[in-house]
């Protein structure tokens, strides 16, 4: 039960929305409580999820996006999703539902991730397109890579694309 | 379930492979069962997260998720993790006599 594991997971975080978020987030997190390495590589919109200015900000819009229903079950039709302040009050909802859970803001979930031996990296090619550096990142990113460079580093691991 | 001797005493474990009687723990218990997983000796620091455990488990009834023992026990994550290395989860848990951990935190 408690030999060592060689497992290792490289988690792809690839969208800036909050619904988004959490997946890459929650799984990070869970294979380090459960002792295997981890490895998180943010790309295109994932980068808002570790830029120091977004990553508390990130949103959930009901536009295009018939699962979503408010948390008594009942569903936002989609024409609503028009509306202004829709995306802002789905957005509080989530994250009121989020925090009931004890699931902290995505700042905390990164620097508990990084606490807990979890590595970061920032995409090269995004951050060039969208002319972030690497101070624009939060702390915990331990550096910006090329995707060559993540071949490397992902040799013999578990990969999930979100 | 399975029937094991640990410091001298006959233990029941569950079929996760965790000490199915909570009551059944006691200090000895705790260092054979750190020790049989690496973890020697138990630090007074170690102590603070076991006993942290047992008290919430009688209060909640379930094994505490991390979150709960980094923000309420006064040992944030990184220490944590090295004090129960590579999958403190369950080993903290282990250790403290309890059942397997399900949360997601």
């Amino acid at each position: 039960m408690f030999e060592d594991k060689e497992r290792k997971l490289c988690i792809i975080c690839s969208k800036g929305t909050l619904d988004m978020a959490y997946p890459g987030l929650v799984l990070a997190n869970a294979a380090l409580m459960e002792g295997i390495d981890v490895i998180m590589f943010f790309t295109f919109w994932g980068l808002n999820m570790v830029s120091k200015k977004k990553m508390n900000t990130l949103k959930v819009t009901p536009m295009g996006n018939p699962s979503m229903a408010m948390p008594n079950g009942m569903g936002i039709p989609n024409i609503l999703g028009i509306l202004p302040g829709m995306t802002d009050f789905s957005t509080s909802m989530m994250k009121k539902e989020i925090s009931k859970l004890d699931f902290p803001p995505v700042d905390e979930y990164l620097q508990m991730i990084s606490d807990a031996g979890g590595e970061m990296y920032g995409c090269k090619m995004s951050m060039d397109m969208m002319k972030l550096t690497k101070d624009d990142l939060c702390d915990e990113v331990n550096d910006v890579v090329g995707a060559m460079e993540f071949m490397e580093m992902s040799d013999g691991a578990q990969i999930i694309f979100i | 379930m399975t029937e094991r001797v640990v410091a001298g005493k006959a233990l029941q474990f569950d079929e996760d492979g965790f000490m199915a009687n909570y009551e059944d723990w006691n200090k000895e218990i705790a260092e054979e069962l750190a020790s049989e997983i690496g973890i020697n000796p138990l630090t007074d620091r170690h102590w603070t997260v076991i006993d942290f455990c047992r008290e919430d488990f009688v209060e909640q009834g379930d094994s505490p998720t991390i979150r709960r023992i980094t923000s309420q026990s006064g040992v944030p994550t990184k220490e944590l993790y090295s004090l129960f290395p590579k999958g403190p989860a369950k080993k903290v848990a282990y250790v403290s006599g309890l059942k397997k951990p399900t949360g997601c935190i």
